[in-house]
């Protein structure tokens, strides 16, 4: 509050803006939300501070800069679950963990469901959530009109009957992650640069000994690729080829509007999310527009397909309008879970697919990340996000849906 | 997008269903010695490009041919639209 | 008195008052007024407040660009809140309401946080407000979300409808201006196909607001003439109130038309309709838009952009001002001192940033060469300026130009980045436009009305001759080149008071300043940490003079800080208008079985199955709980006979020589020596192993199979198939078809089922039970000659047929069935009664066909043959799908039989606590069993055949129940199938 008092002078910059030096003991390949949350525990939990972290363009440039800011931790599989839960309880601690305010509100988020089938398959995975710990709840069709009276209760297409409950979902105002980690990674001592991209990644020996960059090379003991979006261009560099494609997904927000919807609602006859942000914008979407694309936009269809899915279960939104669509580049990997892994070769690490459900991931991302760096051990909450789980079957399939990226 | 169907013509891309990478074409010999391994590549690895993508598309709200689309992952400029069947013809497939 | 701001002349109808009100109060306004014009013509200059500090805002633009007058308009179910007053064609009865503001427009309680400033500065959010820890949620953010947002939703359902439709076109010109209409005149005159866009009711875009002449008459009536002709042409359409929203791949492009909104009701139209225009090729004539200067208190009712001023003036025939001051830093800038000095109006001072000659003689205007205004005073308006030579200068009304900065954003849309132009300090479109599109006129950076014209002409031909028409004789339209001299001059630094640059989002010089001294130095971070350009504008007036503050404050020039993308849509659309028609009941397409009218008729209750509609269950009178329908149809089924229809199965028609072989590989189970005349269940997996799908599949004659889907995936077994025959086996001598509709069916099952079909089935055909045993097949006729085909499957456990007839007979056939075996006492059954019977018998369903099973999860493991190819046979055999503590379909029953199970619930063992770690499986399916009278369950528990008898905890904790079940075979009624066979 000081600095209101005197006239706002005394500011400095969240965070330095270094020269790359020659040597690193770990160089971080990418700068948004999970590389930087990455760089900021390695500090804090491993007390490693000789760390770059090495971003292309801008920090946060990428999907942490361009989501539809949803945190929650409603999986179905024990896999996925204990790591998306310990992700929302890290969110709960951010802010002050950071000290630095990135909005998250935990007002909720309501999954409905249409028939029974939907139901039962709703109580399974709340039933998962509760056994590991996190917060859900069975709504049927009243306890969803007390939530949110608007929905078309009347006239629905597919009736909404109920749904899953998680109060403790919510929002976050996403590039403030990426801001407050970056702070908090920097006063930590590791270096964040900008405007630096890896052209090439320096293995000799089948060991990674640092990477080239368009500001020079750089040598590392240990080099963590996180630039889900990019992730087959970057891994290629080491002839890598992933059990991922890249996929656009649009996102969309409407002009500035007074409240109107509590918390997130997702609809579960067609694919659509909603939540209304601080600054009352609703901020929406869906379904990816399902072909391989690194373009970061998207076509009119998967526009359409969002709305017509927003009217069939709250068509008061009719005549708000869209302010502002956007496309991003998705990892989407071939079971539409994540991995965090260590590769074939020596010193090289890797985080991504994260499909489109990374920014709800990013502490536990960045977290478990930091711990296999820094031990050379899976996190034991982490430990199903392997590379070789297709060749030994042990898909993380949430959607059952199969090899078909597209799909998940 | 539009799609330059090679019997039909130009066509709005909602009218077909995406499948992916069209080394799918590619099915391994279920008899060779190291099927596992070579099934685990053919359908879990993607080249993903960020350039000329072959790729399949199934003309579901059409003729149901499936197609062979060389499409640019950046632009999205299509270079080229071939009927699946002839492909797999072409690269040896047969029974 | 009415209107006391209207002076002469003017493109309104005057003949035509119209009535409105704002803020209830009552105004008089003409045809041909937007909100805007009437409003000022009544002296309103107060119509809003700001985003965040809620200060007063009035008029601030004569377009869509406008950042500050928004309203709400219209009432109840209809009401548009963030409406453009500047962009509203007023109406009789027209109701406006100003918006985000506490008590009365006039003295918003919400104001205070303007003297808060001081702590509520860029990114004040993410600094604050963290401590402690729990007042962010429960104090803080209420209150802010409290005073955020602009206007409200009605909270209703949207009453209007809207529509979309398809276009197709040579050529889409993209703003009807002079470049638009100079281009759209040539092409229209080769013939081409053209269509020509434009926002507005009327075509000429700034040449209805200036006073130049075009071709020797004046500019608004050529541009009426030019209307006049394109009208005339049949190979020209021509869309106004219609805006190019976002240019999509390959020459898509969206447009909203404004069907109603100039209406005082829709009258059973479509509000918008949303025209996907597929062009060949698109010429971009969308003009320019001026950009304000920032200086201590712009933002106050009354400082208006010069060219507005000039448009309300010579266009809508008000003076924004009696007394009118302009602040330029370019030549245009002095047009608009002219026009109203023209018009009678006071012009008090003209101040020009440069220190020039001045451009004009203005009678009884101050001129301040070299000057700048420093600050504004005024309460709800401007009523002095201050110069920065302390001069204070009466003004109700001050004009202000910075320049004008093309309209570039369409051109971006595909990712292109705009280049800088020093010349005309402006950004103009760069070299990576969308395939297909040109840019001509302002939009292009050129500024002045004859070189304008020229350029939609030339570019107009490049195009057409482009496409293979014939450029037709004319020549280009004439007009003088005004001058348009511009010297960038972005905010007075000497200013004391805040200097605002984007008005909505109140984000001001300071602001920017201080986000370059956090380090937020890339213009994505400025956008994001200050939410300059981020407002309902999309800062289409505030972004440039944003982006020059960020460059002079790092010393950087405007062309290295570049600029942020600009994203779809060019002015926001209505989430209604993309959604057209799809919604409520028609969000989707419903599909109805055969026998749907008939089910109607007999009170069926019924269930939405993907896109179909089935028969649930049959209530009768005097039941009043499903379950009683259900437990009789079921009853009924097993004692006697039942009729459920199964249409919705998928069938899938599969001829030609290689047939059979093509089924041997599609399915994991044998079908290579399926004998004529036999079904057979099959299981069909993914590549990866996983079980996509079963049904049966019987063969009716050595090249000719019919094979039947689950209904949920007969789309996607359809294209898998598809994808097998063409891209893996593409010599195969195989024919697929799928015939789910052709073909109507229904299941005739219980131990009267072949009573009942010998009624029914014509006498040729035997179907005793050494005849047409279980698993046969065959096609005969019934009812004396109607095709029909039989086949002896189960899915009930009973003995039960399902018999199909092409499509057109089946609602026939349901009667007839009904009729025949009336003296069986035969009862229709719904899905609720299937699945009950499916789960006494243990039959695999949607629950436990979710892409997540394997056939050996299924208890199915032996049916993948080792001894051929099939899709998903080698990757089944994967370690982790195989490990021997993995899960297995089982049955479950409650140790105590009256208790309920739950699907869903989890399974833990009876010593261990609830946790993930303890976590042994699930139930998948449950159901009450009539005939066992207790609940029962199939699910998934590790190890699960060889704990047959063990009890286990099923534990639901969303539905607050444990129950203690026992683990037994997943077969409940008649395990060795002998009712299959009677």
């Amino acid at each position: 509050m000081k600095e209101g008092l005197t006239g706002n002078k005394g500011w400095e910059p969240v965070w330095r803006d270094p020269q790359p030096k020659p040597a690193y003991d770990i160089v971080i390949i990418g700068g948004g939300g999970h590389g930087l949350a990455t760089a900021y525990y390695l500090a804090k939990e491993h007390g490693l501070a000789n760390i770059a972290v090495l971003e292309k363009g801008w920090i946060g440039g990428g999907n942490v800069g361009r989501n539809t800011t949803i945190i929650r931790s409603n999986y179905m599989l024990p896999d996925n679950e204990p790591f998306y839960e310990l992700s929302l309880k890290l969110w709960e601690g951010l802010e002050q963990d950071l000290n630095y305010n990135a909005m998250v509100s935990q007002r909720g988020i309501v999954n409905l469901y249409h028939n029974d089938a939907q139901r039962d398959a709703f109580a399974r995975r709340g039933n998962t959530m509760r056994l590991a710990g996190a917060d859900a709840e069975l709504l049927d069709e009243r306890g969803v009109r007390k939530l949110c009276p608007f929905l078309d209760f009347g006239n629905a297409r597919f009736p909404i009957k109920g749904g899953l409950w998680q109060p403790r979902g919510g929002t976050v105002r996403h590039d403030a992650v990426a801001w407050g980690y970056a702070r908090g990674a920097d006063q930590r001592g590791v270096d964040i640069i900008q405007n630096c991209e890896v052209t090439g990644l320096t293995i000799e020996k089948g060991v990674c000994q640092g990477v080239e960059t368009t500001r020079g090379a750089i040598r590392a003991k240990k080099v963590a690729v996180s630039v889900a979006g990019a992730s087959g261009r970057v891994m290629a560099l080491a002839g890598m080829r992933l059990p991922i494609e890249t996929h656009v997904l649009q996102a969309f927000v409407s002009e500035g509007l007074k409240p109107i919807i509590p918390g997130v609602v997702t609809f579960g006859a067609g694919h659509f999310y909603i939540s209304q942000s601080d600054k009352g914008g609703l901020v929406f979407g869906g379904d990816i527009d399902g072909y391989n694309s690194y373009a970061q936009r998207g076509g009119l269809a998967a526009v359409e397909d969002v709305c017509e899915s927003g009217m069939a279960i709250m068509p008061m939104i009719g005549r708000a309008r869209v302010l502002r669509m956007w496309g991003g580049a998705m990892d989407m990997s071939m079971d539409g879970s994540p991995f965090i892994d260590k590769t074939d070769i020596d010193g090289l690490y890797f985080n991504g697919g994260w499909c489109y459900g990374g920014f709800k991931a990013t502490p536990a991302s960045g977290f478990c990340f930091a711990h296999l760096i820094a031990t050379d051990r899976p996190h034991e909450i982490a430990t199903a996000f392997r590379l070789d789980r297709f060749r030994r079957g042990a898909m993380i399939d949430e959607k059952g849906q199969g090899a078909q990226p597209n799909l998940h | 997008m539009l799609i330059n169907h090679p019997l039909l013509g130009p066509r709005d891309v909602s009218e077909f269903v995406y499948l992916g990478d069209a080394s799918l074409i590619d099915r391994p010999d279920w008899q060779a010695g190291d099927a596992g391994e070579q099934f685990h590549d053919y359908l879990y690895l993607r080249d993903n490009p960020a350039g000329a993508h072959r790729e399949l598309w199934f003309h579901e709200q059409g003729d149901r041919s499936w197609l062979v689309v060389t499409r640019h992952t950046v632009t999205h400029e299509i270079l080229k639209v071939e009927l699946a069947r002839d492909v797999a013809l072409a690269r040896g497939r047969d029974k | 008195m009415s209107q006391p701001y209207r002076i002469n002349g003017g493109l309104i109808d005057r003949e035509k008052v119209l009535s409105f009100t704002f803020n209830k109060q009552p105004f008089e306004g003409y045809q041909g007024d937007t909100l805007a014009s009437a409003l000022l013509a009544n002296g309103q200059r107060l119509v809003g407040r700001s985003f965040k500090y809620h200060r007063p805002r009035g008029i601030f633009t004569a377009g869509s660009e406008e950042p500050n007058a928004l309203v709400e308009l219209r009432d109840g179910a209809y009401r548009e809140a963030n409406t453009r007053a500047t962009t509203v064609e007023l109406f009789d009865g027209l109701a406006a309401h100003s918006q985000n503001h506490r008590g009365p427009l006039s003295f918003d309680l919400m104001a205070v946080n303007d003297f808060l400033h001081p702590f509520l500065g860029a990114g004040f959010y993410y600094k604050t407000f963290m401590w402690p820890a729990s007042f962010w949620e429960k104090v803080y953010e209420p209150i802010i979300r409290r005073s955020a947002g602009l206007g409200r939703l009605s909270g209703e359902a949207d009453p209007d409808t809207y529509e979309k439709g398809f276009r197709h076109c040579d050529l889409l010109i993209i703003g009807g201006g002079p470049a638009g209409l100079a281009a759209a005149r040539f092409a229209g005159r080769s013939g081409a196909r053209v269509i020509l866009v434009d926002e507005e009711r009327l075509l000429g875009g700034r040449l209805n607001a200036e006073t130049y002449a075009v071709d020797g008459e004046a500019g608004a009536a050529w541009a009426a003439d030019c209307a006049d002709e394109l009208h005339a042409l049949d190979n020209v359409e021509i869309l106004t109130r219609a805006t190019v929203a976002g240019v999509f791949d390959h020459g898509v492009y969206s447009v909203v038309e404004r069907n109603t909104d100039h209406l005082p009701d829709a009258g059973g139209r479509a509000r918008q309709t949303l025209w996907r225009v597929y062009a060949k090729s698109a010429i971009l004539c969308a003009g320019a838009a001026e950009r304000p200067i920032a200086f201590g208190n712009n933002d106050r009712p009354g400082v208006m952009l010069a060219g507005a001023v000039r448009a309300f003036a010579n266009r809508w025939a008000v003076a924004p001002g009696r007394r009118v001051a302009v602040f330029t830093n370019n030549d245009d800038g002095w047009r608009c001192a002219e026009d109203l000095s023209a018009h009678g109006v006071e012009i008090t001072a003209v101040i020009d940033s440069r220190d020039i000659a001045p451009l004009a003689r203005i009678p009884g205007a101050l001129m301040a060469m070299g000057e700048r205004v420093v600050d504004t005073r005024g309460r709800k308006g401007v009523h002095t300026i201050t110069l920065s030579n302390g001069g204070v200068i009466p003004a109700d009304c001050l004009a202000v130009s910075g320049g004008w900065s093309p309209n570039v954003h369409l051109t971006c849309h595909h990712r292109g980045r705009p280049q800088w132009r020093e010349d005309i300090a402006a950004f103009v479109p760069g070299q990576d436009l969308p395939p297909g599109m040109r840019v001509a006129g302002a939009a292009k950076g050129v500024m002045r009305l004859g070189d304008v014209l020229a350029d939609g002409y030339c570019t107009a031909m490049e195009t057409i001759e482009t496409l293979g028409f014939t450029p037709p004789p004319g020549e280009a339209p004439r007009a003088d080149n005004e001058s348009a001299a511009v010297s960038a001059f972005w905010h007075v630094a000497e200013s004391r008071a805040r200097c605002w640059v984007d008005l909505q989002n109140d984000v001001t010089v300071k602001d920017i300043t201080l986000a370059e001294r956090e380090g937020f130095r890339s213009v994505e971070h400025l956008k994001r940490y200050t939410t300059l350009g981020m407002a309902t504008d999309q800062g289409k007036t505030g972004n440039v003079l944003g982006l020059a503050v960020l460059a002079e404050s790092q010393g950087k020039s405007i062309a290295e800080t570049g600029v942020t993308i600009f994203r779809p849509p060019y002015t926001p659309v209505p989430i209604g208008a993309f959604a057209g028609k799809s919604r409520g009941k028609e969000f989707r397409p419903t599909r109805v079985t055969p026998s749907h009218q008939w089910a109607e008729e007999q009170g069926a209750v019924f269930v939405e199955v993907g896109m179909w509609l089935r028969a649930q269950y049959f209530p009768r009178a005097g039941e009043t709980h499903w379950r009683q329908s259900v437990d009789r149809e079921v009853r009924s089924v097993r004692g006697s006979v039942g009729v459920c229809d199964v249409t919705t199965l998928g069938k899938i028609d599969i001829q030609g020589r290689d047939a059979a072989a093509f089924l041997n590989r599609v399915y994991c189970n044998a079908f290579a020596k399926l004998p004529v005349g036999k079904a057979r269940y099959g299981v069909m997996l993914r590549e990866d192993g996983v079980v996509m799908d079963d049904g049966t599949t019987a063969r009716l004659s050595k090249t000719h199979f019919v094979m039947t889907t689950t209904t949920a995936n007969a789309v996607s077994v359809f294209r898998h198939m598809e994808f097998c025959r063409q891209c893996l086996w593409p010599s195969m001598d195989v024919h697929l078809i799928s015939a789910t509709e052709q073909w109507a069916q229904f299941a005739v099952a219980g131990p009267n089922a072949r009573k009942l079909l010998q009624k029914v089935v014509d006498p040729a055909f035997d179907i005793s039970n050494d005849s047409f045993p279980y698993m046969a097949c065959g096609e005969m006729t019934i009812c004396g000659g109607t095709p029909a085909r039989l086949f002896r499957i189960s899915f009930s456990g009973e003995l039960a047929y399902e018999i199909a007839v092409p499509g057109r007979f089946g609602e026939s056939l349901v009667r007839i069935l009904m009729e025949a075996g009336a003296e069986f006492n035969v009862t229709p059954y719904g899905t609720e009664a299937v699945g009950v019977m499916r789960t006494e018998k243990g039959h695999a369903a949607g629950p436990e066909l979710n892409g997540q099973t394997t056939a050996r999860d299924l208890g199915l493991g032996r049916m993948v043959s080792k001894k051929k190819d099939s899709i998903g046979s080698l990757l089944s055999e994967r370690e982790a799908l195989n490990r021997e503590d993995g899960f297995i379909l089982m049955g479950f029953r409650p140790i105590n039989r009256e208790n309920k199970l739950s699907a869903g619930a989890h399974f833990i063992a009876k010593t261990a606590p609830a946790t993930l770690e303890h976590d042994e499986g699930w139930l998948s399916s449950v159901a009450y069993s009539p005939e066992l009278g207790h609940s029962i369950g199939l699910g998934f528990i590790a190890r699960g055949a060889e704990r047959i008898g063990e009890t286990v905890l099923a534990v639901d904790l969303v539905r607050n129940q444990e129950i203690e079940v026992e683990i037994v075979p997943p077969v409940f009624v008649d395990p060795e199938g002998e009712r299959l066979r009677v």
